[in-house]
């Protein structure tokens, strides 16, 4: 049964009308026009849809859009973006390593690298591993993105 | 000044305007520093369709707009085409838009595979654009009554020595460059490049990560309906019954249930709808049959004992006398492979007025248009494909699949866009997966010589290709509509099976004996074809020759080498790595190919650790280093990520990966079961490029795949002393 929602993405408030069990990708993508967040699997396995709930990476395919109201901070990869068009830190760093062959699964390795970041500033190789680890990456560009996180940590 | 808009497209130009031949003989032949092609062929692309105006048009504001018949599949084509017209037009690259495949708009240049895109659309781009600045110096001498060589291109514009100029756009008077390209042409002097040979980045990566509209994924169309397709439980087998009332019931939201025999679409206004139907639909509906799987023996068993047609594919040299008892003999295989495409397929389609729209990240609009115009029984003229970008595919997945699948749904609701989403379950059960191989090699070694006399390559698999090229039945839902259309199995052995087959090595007989059978499951293009397992199992068996005859594995392959190209590689990679140190059970492996023979050489060494844990072995690969030799280089850092991501992605396949099946269906449906690489898992690389200006470009995206998995595995041996000959490599088979 729908039911109206209010959500807070990218530091704005939608109310939306939505059946309250659809997943918050589907509300992101379909409802509100966001890019960012990817279908991947739709089973949490492989990260492409990731977001940052109040600044921690999850993915957003399977998690019902009601869980995420009341104020929860949704920032999407649009989201990380300054009003200005300045890219965040992460963002630009992918740009400069070039770490991206098609792209698809970027979303969920930057906004997995912000969320990194914030808990770890300096981290070294292995937590960069870690911290991306949810995400899968088929073309294959794991070495370069490793390169770009460092490169925004400045480590 | 003529007015016309960008958005002109070249049919409407008038026609006219006298074709020119361009030629040689306008400038005179003193162009001394002007490259010459070196063949007498003009690029393949080219010569299909030689008007300049088919590749590159003149926007009424002087940027350049180039088309190419490609798709954009991560490869980076894109910025490789416009960088090359920019250079042969002396503009600035930021002029310089580039069109991807869309039927009657861009050229058709087939399929976006066999890593081509560099040598025919690069190259035609490179030509057209050549003789489009001839046009205009022409054009503009006449206009200035000035020589050609008193002129020059800039920005967009061509100007006198003093510094009088005119537009490209209005030196045309608002018409298109439609005269045909034809040799010989004056190429830029590769001496004064500006853009090409330099790691140029990628505009797009940047609208990747700023989340705008790119894949075909983020298409929005108002009016438009979500869809999901109930695909059976496993091949062949038929719905008996399906409850459409019961759906619509459970999930008000379904729109139409669209059934023509075993083919079930699911319509809705919203996505999650579509979504909840399809789980529904898997829950209650009745299938009954479907085609038997050979579980229960090793795959490789059933290969060999399939019915198979037989080729010798190469018969080198005279085996008269050869050694009844080879030096060594060893048997390879390789399971199927799962492309994998981080985003399952997707299309969109419009069926209005007669028309029908598809939006694809298909890697061949024309080939798929045909087969759309056949599969729906209308005029191939009424059907308009356009190519988007898509997640990564590494060959022929789910794309043109899922498109077919778009257009029978559009066509029941005539008017609305119908976007198909498969679900990460329809991708990893029904892709063609890339073939298993089996692979028998036996050599006989000169222990004199410490040189191979004779080689042996035997595999059986099943085809490597099956690209729809035209043909509806290719198309997954065409086989099961009420009246299927079914594949009929080819009659010949594909080239794709035994690519790379033959030995890069100068061995004095060498025979290949290929038996091409039909595999169990669905199969088609994985990036490299079959030069994945034949690379494998022959650098493996080159590496086994080696460790027999003492011999230095580096040296043993050079001394078997003719080709100074294909040295240096692996000289370069042997450089790379001769600080190495190695601890007990690390292990370094090389291995060396050419992808098809014919195109980029690629040589690689994996540092493999192999570690005992208290449950068993794990094998880590820390590192991979790769030389690569692809001719001119286009774009260095394109040409490197290529390599990395092929590294790293044959790792993946070496270690991880293998399609399984029960006797009923496919039982790798998530990624769970079929564990690619993660984050914790992926080596470190380093690859070094080996520019060569002079040389032709040559196809480079799929050269690392092969050796990759043979050096892992010669590492593997180093640091254990197992030789592994099955893929994957898997720790429990360390123990066997």
């Amino acid at each position: 049964m729908d039911a109206n929602l209010t959500l807070l993405v990218n530091g704005k408030q939608h109310t939306l009308r939505v059946d309250p069990a659809t997943p918050l990708l589907y509300v992101l993508r379909n409802d509100l026009a966001l890019n960012g967040p990817k279908f991947g699997c739709g089973l949490q396995q492989c990260g492409a849809c990731m977001v940052l709930l109040n600044d921690i990476a999850w993915p957003s395919c399977q998690l019902p859009v009601h869980q995420v109201t009341g104020g929860v901070a949704i920032t999407t990869l649009e989201g990380l973006t300054k009003p200005d068009g300045t890219l965040h830190p992460v963002q630009a760093a992918f740009v400069q390593e070039q770490a991206a062959q098609c792209g698809y699964c970027l979303n969920g390795m930057v906004i997995s690298a912000v969320s990194l970041l914030k808990q770890y500033p300096k981290p070294d190789e292995a937590a960069i591993r870690n911290g991306l680890f949810r995400v899968l990456c088929r073309c294959s560009v794991q070495a370069r993105a490793i390169r770009a996180v460092q490169r925004a940590a400045g480590v | 000044m003529p007015h016309f808009t960008p958005s002109t497209s070249r049919r409407n130009f008038l026609k006219g305007a006298g074709c020119l031949t361009i030629g040689f003989v306008l400038f005179g032949v003193g162009a001394a520093a002007a490259e010459t092609p070196k063949g007498p062929e003009l690029p393949g692309s080219l010569q299909d369709n030689p008007r300049i105006n088919a590749w590159l048009e003149v926007l009424a504001d002087g940027r350049v707009r180039v088309l190419t018949g490609k798709i954009e599949i991560g490869q980076g084509i894109r910025t490789a085409v416009a960088q090359i017209a920019a250079e042969e037009l002396d503009m600035p690259l930021e002029r310089v838009e580039v069109v991807l495949a869309e039927t009657n708009r861009t050229p058709d240049e087939r399929y976006t595979a066999g890593s081509a895109s560099i040598e025919q659309s690069a190259m035609s781009v490179r030509y057209a654009a050549a003789a489009a600045r001839q046009k205009l110096l022409i054009l503009a001498a006449a206009q200035f009554k000035a020589m050609p060589s008193q002129l020059e291109l800039r920005n967009g514009s061509v100007r006198t020595t003093d510094g009088r100029q005119l537009g490209f756009a209005q030196l045309l008077g608002g018409q298109q460059l439609q005269d045909e390209v034809r040799l010989p042409i004056r190429l830029k002097p590769k001496a004064d490049y500006r853009y090409v040979g330099r790691s140029i980045p990628r505009d797009d990566i940047e609208r990747m990560v700023r989340a705008e509209e790119y894949y075909v994924q983020d298409l929005r169309f108002p009016g438009m309906v979500h869809a999901r397709i109930l695909r059976p439980p496993t091949y062949e087998a038929k719905l008996e019954s399906f409850d459409s009332k019961a759906l619509k019931k459970a999930v008000p939201g379904v729109l139409q249930v669209v059934v023509d025999g075993s083919f079930v679409g699911l319509l809705a206004e919203r996505e999650y709808d579509a979504k909840l139907a399809q789980d529904f639909g898997r829950l209650h509906a009745r299938w009954s049959g479907g085609r038997a799987l050979p579980a229960g023996q090793p795959l490789a068993d059933h290969l060999r004992q399939l019915p198979a047609i037989d080729k010798r594919t190469t018969d080198k040299g005279n085996f008269n006398g050869a050694p009844t008892t080879p030096t060594l003999r060893a048997s390879y295989f390789k399971p199927y492979l799962m492309h994998g495409s981080i985003g399952p397929s997707c299309a969109v389609a419009l069926f209005e007025q007669n028309t029908l729209h598809v939006w694809t990240h298909s890697q061949g609009v024309y080939p798929l248009r045909d087969a759309l115009a056949k599969l729906l029984k209308i005029n191939p003229e009424n059907v308009h494909v356009k190519g988007v970008p898509g997640s990564g595919c590494y060959g022929h997945n789910g794309a043109d699949d899922v498109a077919a699948d778009a257009a029978l749904l559009a066509r029941a609701v005539p008017g609305r866009h119908v976007r198909v989403q498969w679900s990460r379950e329809d991708e990893h059960a029904w892709e063609p997966y890339g073939s298993a191989m089996l692979l028998d090699l036996e050599a006989h070694l000169d222990p004199k010589t410490g040189r191979v006399t004779h080689w042996k390559h035997e595999l059986w698999s099943d085809t490597h290709s099956s690209r729809p090229g035209g043909s509806p039945e290719k198309l997954l839902a065409a086989q099961y509509l009420a009246q299927p259309l079914l594949p009929k199995p080819e009659d010949d052995v594909s080239g794709g099976i035994y690519r790379n087959s033959e030995p890069y090595y100068d061995f004095p007989a060498v025979r290949v004996d290929t038996h091409y059978v039909q595999g169990p499951l669905r199969v088609s293009a994985l990036r490299s074809l079959g030069a994945f397992g034949n690379v494998f199992a022959l650098e493996s068996f080159m590496e086994e020759l080696a460790v027999k005859a003492g011999q230095d594995p580096y040296a043993f392959r050079l001394r078997h080498l003719k080709d100074e190209r294909a040295k240096a590689v692996l000289r370069k990679v042997q450089d790379m790595v001769q600080n190495q140190k190695l601890a007990s059970r690390e292990g370094l492996g090389v291995a060396f190919a050419r992808y098809k023979n014919q195109a980029a050489y690629c040589a690689v060494v994996a540092k493999v650790t192999v570690a005992p844990e208290a449950d068993g072995s794990t094998i880590r690969v820390a590192k991979m280093w790769a030389a690569i030799d692809a001719g001119e280089v286009i774009n260095p850092d394109g040409l490197k990520n290529q390599t990395e991501g092929g590294l790293i992605q044959a790792a993946s396949w070496t270690l991880n990966e293998e399609v399984y099946f029960n006797a009923y269906q496919v039982t790798t449906r998530q990624w769970e079961q079929y564990p690619i690489y993660r984050f914790d898992e992926v080596p470190l690389v380093e690859v070094a490029v080996l520019d060569r200006p002079t040389e032709p470009p040559l196809g480079a995206g799929e050269a690392a795949q092969g050796p990759a998995a043979a050096a892992i595995a010669n590492a593997v041996f180093h640091a254990c002393g197992k030789r592994i000959r099955q893929l994957p490599i898997r720790p429990e088979k360390l123990l066997a």
